[in-house]
């Protein structure tokens, strides 16, 4: 073995060793370079005395020592790193990503700006929050969501096809929310209110998929993304709710109430805000935290589970119909779009491979009593809808839901239960969940396009 | 004869102090430079040292600096600050004090009037 070679394989040999250090989240790059300073160190001293580079190598390792404990050591003065920081401060992946994580940060904050100054742009024409609340509450995601899609374009790099896509759905949906004749104590105005974020959502979604529509993956991801977006929102608004009281309480204390700056200014804008901030944070923090969203669903799948089979055995037990109120078909609606989020959100955590589990069982079981509980209501309402107060937007959009829904739990049962008998793959249930999507998104437009004109504008 | 852990670890922060005084260096010449004092009778790891230098950064006792040496290694280099040497003047007080009673006890020289361990509190 010639000299040259002897150092070549040395190097491959520094590589490796860095390469296996860097998994250690205790070591940070800049720690494994001044470590391998250590090691060369070593390493040329021992090829000094006379020994070969690969023994070299081989002693300065051992030397070292172990590296559990080299990373305890490390672990206990830098204790920091075992918490996962917000990209924000760390500046530790390197020039490269630190520059792109900087130039996000930018991004958020103009698309950001944009949703707020979106919020404030209609007072301009003289529409205040007060006097205009159903304009407000027909486009307020109008304001927010455009910005927040912009955001994951420019981040994506979406194309020129993408984009124009997203701008004509958006204008769509202003045109939507906008053109009808429609008074502001009408029904439509609450439906529209209602679908017309879900449709701009899934919107929101094609931009965060942009090219890769097609892909089952991509679309799981937004799924993912959906669920955390979620939950930095409702904690922010937590955050925001106790600045907001005290910002009214201690102004309050020396005279000035700060009513029309807390309702007209704050909250729509902070709301707008941090919508798109929200957006940032799951996309920044996506491979830094552990997904919230599946914990949570582990924790609370096998609650629901147990409350719906009570219920179902308590309507069996007294053999009481349900009750079928007014709102009942949209409570019963929002008990399936719950069932579906759980059931949505351990898939998305899920190792496609594993095999079926107690815990697939479980959610075999919380899918089929919400089915029954659903079939129940069904029953009760089917004679109702057409007799007592003909069929207004409301229930014509919240039935609507409730056939999609439950299409969609009742094939995710079957395959479940396919699953579970190691017919069928697991992806098999992913692909469908991901491939129906689009059904949500037509139906969302449906109610939002069509329904006001079909009811006469109601 | 190895020197326990613990009293290698009490004397880790004056000796790396000491060292850098003498002038800026770097882990693995402070870890020689160790070994060359003690006759390699100090058992240094590099989980001693390093995570320390790391430290006494974070006090603001040393600064570091990143210096390339030879191609594309480069050499994470430490100097002790003012309050660093203020640091070891401190420890070097207190360790005087430990050393000066060890000696008294072992060499049986003077019987004690005052209780040396006065010094630490």
């Amino acid at each position: 073995m010639t000299e040259q070679d002897g150092q070549e394989e040395l190097e491959a040999q520094l590589e490796q060793w860095r390469q296996y250090v860097l998994r250690r989240k205790e070591l940070q790059p800049l720690d494994v370079d001044e470590l391998e300073d250590h090691l060369r160190g070593s390493v040329d001293e021992l090829i000094a005395a006379g020994l070969s580079p690969d023994e070299a190598f081989l002693v300065a390792v051992k030397r070292m020592g172990s590296l559990d404990e080299l990373s305890r050591e490390f672990a206990r003065e830098h204790s920091e790193r075992l918490w996962k920081q917000l990209v924000l401060t760390a500046d530790t992946g390197g020039a490269v990503a630190d520059r792109r994580s900087r130039r996000d940060l930018w991004a958020m904050v103009i698309c950001a700006a944009g949703a707020v100054v979106s919020v404030k742009v209609p007072a301009l024409f003289g529409l205040s929050l007060q006097d205009d609340s159903s304009f407000y509450a027909r486009n307020f995601t109008l304001f927010a969501l455009p910005w927040l899609a912009a955001f994951l374009a420019w981040r994506r790099k979406a194309r020129r096809p993408v984009i124009a896509i997203l701008v004509a759905l958006f204008a769509l949906g202003a045109v939507a929310a906008n053109v009808y004749p429609l008074s502001d104590t009408s029904q439509s105005v609450v439906v529209t209110s209602i679908h017309l974020p879900i449709a701009l959502w899934l919107v929101v979604g094609l931009a965060y998929v942009a090219e890769d529509w097609r892909s089952s993956r991509r679309r799981m991801d937004f799924i993912r993304f959906t669920g955390e977006w979620f939950i930095y929102l409702v904690l922010m608004a937590l955050g925001g709710g106790v600045l907001a009281a005290f910002l009214f309480n201690t102004f309050k204390a020396i005279g000035i109430v700060p009513q029309e700056f807390v309702s007209h200014w704050l909250l729509p804008c902070g709301a707008a805000a941090a919508a798109v901030v929200a957006g940032w944070l799951v996309e920044a923090k996506q491979s830094v935290v552990e997904n919230i969203a599946p914990v949570l669903t582990r924790l609370f799948t096998p609650l629901f589970t147990a409350a719906l089979l009570a219920f179902l055995v308590a309507v069996v037990w007294t053999s009481h119909g349900i009750d079928v109120e007014r709102e009942a078909l949209i409570l019963f609606d929002l008990l399936l779009v719950v069932v579906l989020g759980l059931l949505l959100y351990s898939l998305s955590a899920r190792d496609p491979l594993a095999p079926p589990g107690l815990f697939d069982k479980l959610q075999l079981a919380l899918v089929v009593s919400a089915l029954a509980i659903d079939v129940l209501v069904l029953l009760a309402i089917a004679g109702r809808i057409t007799d007592e107060y003909g069929s207004t937007p409301n229930r014509a959009a919240a039935l609507g839901e409730n056939v999609i829904l439950l299409v969609n739990l009742a094939w995710s049962a079957w395959l479940l239960l396919t699953f579970i008998r190691r017919r069928k793959p697991f992806a098999a249930l992913e692909r469908w969940q991901t491939g129906y999507l689009p059904v949500y998104a037509v139906w969302a437009w449906i109610v939002v396009l069509a329904f006001p004109p079909l009811f006469n504008y109601v | 004869m190895k020197v326990a852990k613990d009293l290698v670890a009490a004397s880790a922060t004056p000796m790396v102090l000491g060292i850098l005084a003498e002038g800026e260096s770097y882990g693995y010449a402070i870890l020689r430079r160790i070994n060359e004092l003690s006759g390699g009778e100090l058992d240094w790891t590099e989980g001693l040292l390093y995570p320390l230098l790391h430290r006494l950064e974070r006090l603001g006792y040393v600064e570091a600096t990143w210096q390339s040496v030879t191609g594309e290694r480069k050499r994470k280099y430490y100097r002790v600050t003012d309050r660093g040497l203020a640091e070891l003047a401190e420890q070097r007080r207190q360790w005087d004090t430990v050393v000066d009673a060890l000696k008294e006890i072992w060499h049986d020289r003077a019987p004690l009037t005052v209780n040396p361990l006065e010094g630490l509190a």
